[in-house]
């Protein structure tokens, strides 16, 4: 894979910011977007706008067509055995949200137990909350390593015979942990419990097997992995998926609909109740074509090598903290002693360089990390090594500049 | 300095120093006027407390976390209002509010060195970390009067 040339189909990137050439080190917050993706969106509200599941016209055809067709393309991506167990929903909070309250609370009881983990992303415990607040079923947390990994140990320790369900991230929006989700799921299953996947993360960066994970449901969302915001997929397993109700109800998602009593389409149409959000799966169609061209297993390796090179520049930089494990996922989160991560990522836009300052949606990561924020810098397929040349930089500028003011 | 000038103008040298040392950094304890104040987007705090006697806020003092502007801000703002009116403090943040907006704003109040903060106008995503404490003090002095 060569950046440089992955580099030319995103042309957000070929601007100044503040005098300097971009460099975009926020992908873990959203990817830009390359053309293959800005081209299917345009097309399709240039070409064949249309509603789907009804317009007997051709644009409407045409419309269905690509519409499914995406789902079939999700389909493949992670590897489910059909497409009747890809949903598509928002985002990522808003799958977890629908399994959180339609799995959740038809099957959780009082005594039940949902375990957690302390690094999840807040769309990953705010469900659970509030479910558990409903149903009475008590949340539970699995501690993290010292280095911020997940031992199976741990996990072992907390899942028991009363846990209804798991919910961990694959990969951590924080400490760029990658978490054994393999293994988690096989202690969910040996103890009856269901295992929920939150991918935001992971889905982007490398190649998800959910029949090889073994997982119940899977979430994910587009706008991270190169295309639009509002799209995002639920995967879930038929059986389970079949049993559930639907959350939201109205038009698209029913079979029969009397004066008090209706009836639902079949999966997946069930849960998209309302127009579909057509463009958006239409735009991540594209995205995934253009990422399996280029190849999942490419993308892998290219940020694995950033964030080696990152940590190894980094941490040569006296005063830095960098936080999670040394085995990571394409993002360093970090601190520069006495100066705030707001002001180090005031100081580095001043530079060009985009990175993210703040709790990161995770705040009882933040209360184990013992900080109140944390900047962070994430990779992706069009970062190079001179982008984080250009960082390192102007970390040590950073530096410089808040020892003299101070 | 090797950076250019816009974050001079951000980073003023009385900026940095009441970051690094907060005047009326605590928690009154015989306070009337106790209030709590997020930005829940960056996680920045503010806990002000004041006493106020007679329409007069006789004492303040903050406690928080956050970065330079936001406890800065927090610090400056303490130090103008201790002895203000409660009327007075409120048309305060009303100048704090239009100079964070780029407005043009009452130049008849001595600002003292909160003038200093004026650069933080042009930094749009750091106007929220300047009136984290203002906007506490405006809650806490309405939910009291």
């Amino acid at each position: 894979m060569n950046a440089k040339e992955v580099r030319q189909l995103f042309p957000i990137l070929d601007q100044e910011v503040n005098g300097k050439p971009l460099v975009y080190l926020d992908s873990a917050a959203t990817s830009q977007k390359p053309l293959p993706v800005i081209e299917a969106l345009e097309q399709y509200y240039r070409q064949y706008n249309s509603n789907v599941h009804r317009g007997v016209h051709t644009l409407g055809t045409k419309a269905t067509d690509a519409y499914e067709g995406a789902r079939e393309k999700v389909r493949k991506f992670i590897n489910a055995k059909s497409t009747q167990e890809i949903i598509f929903t928002r985002g990522t909070t808003t799958a977890l949200n629908t399994v959180a309250a339609s799995y959740g609370r038809a099957n959780l009881r009082e005594g039940d137990e949902i375990v957690i983990t302390y690094m999840e992303h807040h769309s990953n415990i705010i469900p659970w909350q509030q479910v558990a607040k409903a149903t009475g079923a008590t949340l539970k947390y699995i501690p993290l390593e010292e280095d911020g990994s997940i031992s199976l140990e741990a996990v072992e320790k907390t899942v028991t015979p009363n846990t209804k369900i798991v919910s961990v991230m694959q990969v951590s929006n924080v400490l760029g942990a990658i978490n054994p989700i393999k293994e988690i799921a096989q202690i969910a299953h040996k103890n009856g419990a269901v295992m929920v996947v939150d991918a935001a993360q992971s889905a982007p960066h490398m190649k998800i097997d959910v029949q090889d994970l073994d997982c119940d449901f899977l979430a994910f969302s587009g706008h991270k992995m190169c295309g639009p915001t509002g799209i995002g997929v639920l995967y879930g397993k038929r059986t389970l998926l079949e049993q559930m109700e639907p959350v939201e109800f109205g038009g698209e998602m029913i079979d029969f609909v009397g004066l008090y009593e209706s009836t639902w389409k079949e999966l997946p149409w069930k849960f998209e109740g309302g127009t579909p959000i057509i463009a958006g799966a239409i735009g991540l169609g594209a995205a995934i074509d253009f990422l399996e061209q280029i190849g999942l297993d490419h993308i892998a390796a290219h940020e694995h090598r950033l964030a080696q090179y990152a940590l190894e520049k980094m941490s040569a930089i006296e005063g830095l903290t960098i936080y999670g494990p040394k085995e990571r996922a394409g993002l360093v989160t970090f601190n520069i002693a006495d100066v705030h991560p707001h002001d180090v990522a005031t100081v580095l836009d001043a530079e060009g360089i985009a990175v993210r300052a703040g709790h990161h949606c995770a705040q009882p990561l933040m209360k184990w990390l013992n900080v109140s924020a944390t900047a962070r810098a994430s990779f992706y397929l069009y970062n190079t090594e001179e982008d984080i040349d250009r960082l390192v930089e102007a970390l040590k500028k950073t530096k410089e500049y808040f020892s003299h003011v101070f | 300095m090797s950076f250019n000038n816009p974050l001079d103008a951000l980073y003023r040298q009385v900026i940095m120093d009441h970051y690094k040392n907060p005047r009326n950094r605590g928690v009154l304890e015989d306070e009337n006027v106790d209030i709590n104040m997020n930005n829940p987007t960056c996680g920045d705090r503010v806990h002000l407390t004041l006493k106020v006697e007679d329409g007069k806020i006789i004492d303040a003092k903050f406690e928080g976390e956050g970065c330079s502007i936001s406890m800065s801000s927090a610090s400056m703002m303490t130090q103008a209002i201790k002895g203000k009116t409660v009327e007075e403090a409120l048309r305060l943040a009303n100048i704090f509010s239009d100079m964070m907006q780029g407005k043009e704003y009452d130049d008849s109040v001595d600002l003292g060195d909160i003038e200093a903060l004026q650069g933080v106008s042009k930094f749009p995503a750091r106007i929220k970390c300047a009136t984290l404490a203002w906007k506490a003090m405006e809650k806490g002095l309405h939910s009291q009067q």
